[in-house]
């Protein structure tokens, strides 16, 4: 092809392969490429793509169980939800877009993940988000903030699929590169489930959607490498167009329901490159494309420009023979194009050709399925013991354990998201039985009388001072959400952010934090059906705390309701579930009011874990709890205190240190535990199933009056009016934005 | 007695108020595509809430010049009943079948949240379920939802009572001013939703549709649509 450029070893480095990355192309090619299969090349080996250096470490993660309807290696994971349906979900990443341009990075997030499930042929029916900032004491990260939640809102919002739950986190450490994972759930029919295949030789390969643009060429590099000091990346994010999704979606949604379709798989990540080479490994077919007729939104675009946009809003099919006029006739409806760009092919390559010339010409199978693969270098960092070192008797005890708690509730991470979730619409599709604020999000299955319980949990603290506890306990906290919520967890998906894995302190965090997830999962029985990796979260050399987000996906069953976390009447009884021990180290407390991001985080007993689960799960059968929280950041007072402020009421309990400090017994954070209360004429039948369970629990007292009352040792230890306890909860965040803004 | 809900491109409450009519009340739907000229005969037409055209211009400026839009103001003149929540009631003001404009709301923001409203008049089909005055619940989910009227169209609607519904707080005191803290979106004189010339048509931000239902905990909503299905019955 004249006019591009001449390939040289120099310019396949420029493009991030290595030089035995460069020599593995150009002998699976057997000549020097050309420039199209350069940039073919190196999005399909970048990192993001081809999992590199996570694929050796993710085998080790359970993906199988009854439950499992599609396991990872299709666009999203599925469970069974009953009735022949399904849950299909995923979560991923947009980290570096969202950094770079936060409204446009976040936007795209979102557009993306909702792919990728409708692509399945479900409906999505839910996003959730896991977000990480830096403190909202600098404007940089209020602007972040800001403009990422008005980016998902801006897409969620118009595509109608309500933004039901999530977290948020500050820590310095999200400084320079905070965190966006998006995480979506569709409804399908197990029996209907679309994949992403090329099958059928001599069948047309369809384009469908939107428009190709010259935007996010190179994205999927991009977001396989470090942040320098001032780089220009903004032309490598994409800019979303909701609408333009939402006709997509009602097309997809539509043409699927007929018989017109072998595969379909959305232009995500490396668009038409990844869409045509992975629909034709998994196929063992080849795919043939013409790129004279690619629909085009920019004149002049070259091979390389139109095999790596990152323009949204465009998928891939493979039509059923004869069936092309009604994919067209659909996608009109819908006022969208619909394009016959080339046919599967039994040659096993990835042809292109351009103005009559062959631009591409690659066996598909060693380009997706024999791409390079790693055995990073592993090694604990040298400087872990010295942040596990942490003298807790060399701090001193609070003065006023009520100020404590008032400052923990308005710290930003413990805070109400009420600022965030009233900018997303979280009720459309009349699903939402659990509104945001909850443990996890509730939503009604129609036609059945079952719900979906939702959660997205990671503290990545735990996670840096001990990545292997601190992302089984992820997992086990989303679990906990779930069944606070009175479900029972079925599976779940992951989001990977982690550093640098050219870095074997990064690979042991990432490596040390895969074993947790397994372990956790294994116990839990919840199999990892999707997920995704994000490396190189990093600028000059600084890398983020591992954050290893995981996405649950529980079932509420036997026509049972929803349990929320608000206390509900005068004189029910509260239940503290699970044991708590002296667990100061990595928590909220320690680092809001000591001011120390340190110690060892609290060893969670994968065993005790399921148990408690179990037990609340069986008072939940019985219709014996009126509410329920999980134990997690800021320990047991601040739970108290969550549960009264939802439920706009005072309680009244009393505990005992039993060789604990106050301040680990108010505020540590052991895992396993949850309150909840039921009303006093059944205390006695609670008691007696949860003695037969063996998890420890015990009556501290009952729901009461106006304030919030906690003595310890018999002494009131904190007594706070529950309405200046919620003023301070449900402000907090919008005062941290307004502060100086 | 079919009830045809509009769906124009990006429409996304559709199916909700399909939902409600069908499965709660047990009315007889019919999704109407916008570049249809047939109403299929329905007796009672909604406009859904969404996001027509992606609300690129302006929140229903592009629905209003959908073919179907010529038999929906036919519809209306005719007077019979028309009502459009949200986005559709962005989409009748802007066709002109509805006074005033809805802005950006006051904070700029997108709101979703549960408000509280005063149902002022209950001689319509979709009030008539309530009592005057009756304070409820529903929730709003809008980034352009502040009314605004010129004096003179403002003062016609007070004196034609023909403001339906409007913001207040939960004893039902009305929001004092735009500013008000019971005025989620800086509405004129608190306005959620009103009349137009006959009664017929109404239209309203907040959605009934999503408050219909004990199982989503709130079932304020639930007469607003059962009254229009038992208006329709009445008249056949």
């Amino acid at each position: 092809m004249t006019g591009e450029p001449e390939v040289t070893a120099a310019l396949a480095e420029a493009h991030g392969l290595t030089a035995e990355e460069y020599e593995r192309a150009v002998k699976i090619v057997g000549r020097t490429p050309t420039y199209t299969e350069l940039g073919i090349f190196s999005v399909m080996w970048s990192e993001h793509c081809s999992y590199k250096s996570s694929r050796i470490h993710l085998g080790r993660l359970p993906t199988e169980g009854p439950q499992v309807v599609q396991g990872p290696g299709e666009n999203a994971g599925a469970v069974d939800i009953g009735d022949g349906l399904c849950a299909v979900f995923k979560m991923e990443s947009h980290n570096h877009p969202s950094f770079i341009e936060p409204f446009q990075g976040a936007a795209t997030g979102v557009g993306g993940i909702l792919r990728d499930v409708f692509t399945m042929g479900a409906r999505p029916i839910a996003l959730l988000d896991s977000l990480r900032f830096g403190p909202l004491t600098r404007p940089r990260n209020r602007y972040l903030l800001s403009q990422v939640v008005a980016g998902i809102a801006h897409y969620g919002n118009c595509m109608g699929v309500p933004t039901v739950g999530g977290e948020v986190y500050f820590a310095d450490i999200y400084n320079k590169n905070n965190l966006v994972n998006a995480f979506c759930v569709g409804l399908a029919e197990s029996a209907r489930l679309f994949k992403g295949v090329a099958k059928g030789v001599g069948n047309p390969v369809m384009y469908v959607g939107a428009k190709t643009g010259r935007d996010g060429i190179h994205g999927a590099t991009m977001a396989s490498e470090e942040f320098g000091a001032d780089e220009e990346k903004r032309p490598t994010v994409q800019v979303g167009d909701p609408f333009t999704e939402k006709l997509l979606m009602e097309a997809c949604l539509e043409l699927m329901a007929g018989d017109h379709i072998e595969g379909i798989q959305d232009m995500g990540a490396a668009g038409l490159t990844s869409s045509s080479c992975e629909m034709a490994s998994r196929a063992g077919t080849g795919v043939h494309l013409d790129l004279d007729l690619v629909p085009c939104r920019e004149e002049g675009m070259v091979p390389y420009e139109m095999m790596l946009s990152e323009s949204q809003e465009r998928m891939l099919l493979v039509a059923k023979p004869g069936h092309e006029d009604q994919v067209r006739e659909i996608f009109a409806k819908w006022e969208l194009e619909a394009v016959t760009v080339g046919v599967v092919s039994d040659d096993g390559r990835l042809k292109l050709t351009f103005r009559g010339g062959t631009v591409a010409d690659i066996p598909v199978r060693q380009l997706a399925d024999e791409a390079p693969k790693y055995d990073r270098p592993v090694a604990a960092p040298s400087w872990i013991e010295a942040l596990h070192g942490l003298d807790v008797e060399a701090l001193s005890e609070p003065a006023d354990f009520g100020e404590v708690l008032g400052d923990l509730l308005a710290s930003p991470t413990i805070a109400s998201k009420s600022w965030i979730f009233e900018q997303y619409d979280h009720m459309v599709r009349t699903n939402t039985a659990v509104l945001p604020g909850s443990d996890a999000a509730v939503l009604r299955i129609k036609g059945t009388d079952r719900f979906l319980a939702l959660s997205v949990d990671c503290n990545s603290r735990y996670c840096l001072l001990n990545p292997y506890a601190g992302a089984a306990m992820a997992v086990a906290e989303a679990a906990r959400n779930v069944v606070a919520s009175g479900a029972r967890p079925l599976g779940i998906t992951d989001c990977l952010n982690f550093g640098n894995p050219e870095r074997p302190e990064v690979m042991w965090q990432f490596a040390m934090a895969i074993e947790g997830i397994a372990d956790a999962c294994k116990a839990l029985d919840t199999p990892v059906v999707s997920g995704n990796v994000s490396f190189y979260n990093e600028t000059m050399g600084l890398g983020i705390y591992p954050t290893p987000a995981i996405g649950m996906v529980g079932l509420i069953e036997h026509g049972r309701r929803p349990v929320t976390l608000a206390f509900k009447d005068d004189g029910d009884l509260v239940v503290v579930v699970g044991a708590t021990h002296d667990d100061l180290g990595g928590s909220e407390y320690l680092a809001v009011w000591h001011g120390r991001e340190q110690g060892i985080p609290p060893m969670l007993d994968l065993e005790t874990a399921r148990k408690a689960n179990d037990a609340v799960l069986k008072l939940m059968d019985l219709g014996l709890v009126k509410s329920c929280h999980d134990v997690s950041e800021g320990g047991l007072a601040v739970a108290l205190a969550e549960c009264a402020i939802a439920g706009k009421i005072g309680v009244q309990v009393g505990l005992s240190t039993q060789g604990l400090r106050r301040d680990a017994l108010l505020f540590g954070e052991s895992p396993s535990r949850f309150v909840l209360t039921v009303a006093p004429a059944n205390g006695d039948m609670l008691e007696s199933v949860l003695a037969e369970t063996g998890v420890p629990f015990e009556v501290v007292g009952w729901v009461r009056g106006e304030r919030l009352q906690i003595g310890v040792d018999r002494a009131l230890t904190i007594d706070r009016p529950v309405a200046d306890l919620g003023e301070a909860y449900d402000t907090a965040l919008e005062r941290a934005l307004e502060a100086g803004g | 007695m079919p009830i045809g809900v509009v769906v124009f491109p990006g429409s996304n409450c559709d199916h909700d108020v399909a939902h409600v009519l069908s499965a709660v009340c047990g009315a007889d739907v019919r999704m109407l595509w916008h570049r249809s000229h047939d109403l299929e005969g329905a007796d009672a037409l909604v406009l859904p809430g969404g996001f027509s055209y992606g609300d690129y211009l302006r929140a229903g400026a592009m629905a209003k010049v959908s073919p179907i839009m010529a038999e929906v103001a036919r519809f209306a003149r005719e007077g019979r009943p028309v009502v459009g929540i949200c986005n559709g009631f962005q989409v009748l003001v802007e066709a002109g079948i509805l006074p005033g404009a809805l802005v950006r709301n006051r904070d700029l923001r997108f709101i979703c949240r549960d408000v509280t409203l005063r149902v002022e008049q209950t001689d319509s089909p979709c009030t008539s379920g309530y009592s005057r005055g009756q304070v409820v619940r529903f929730p709003i989910a809008h980034a352009d939802g502040n009314y605004q009227a010129d004096a003179d169209t403002l003062k016609r609607l007070e004196d034609e009572a023909k403001v339906a519904f409007r913001y207040c707080a939960s004893d039902g005191t009305s929001a004092s001013s735009r500013d008000d803290a019971h005025n989620p979106n800086g509405s004129a004189n608190a306005i959620a939703g009103i009349f137009g010339e006959h009664r017929n048509t109404l239209g309203l931000m907040p959605h009934p549709e999503r408050c219909a239902e004990e199982i989503l905990g709130n079932a304020d909503g639930r007469p607003f649509f059962e009254g229009l299905v038992a208006a329709l019955a009445g008249v056949a």
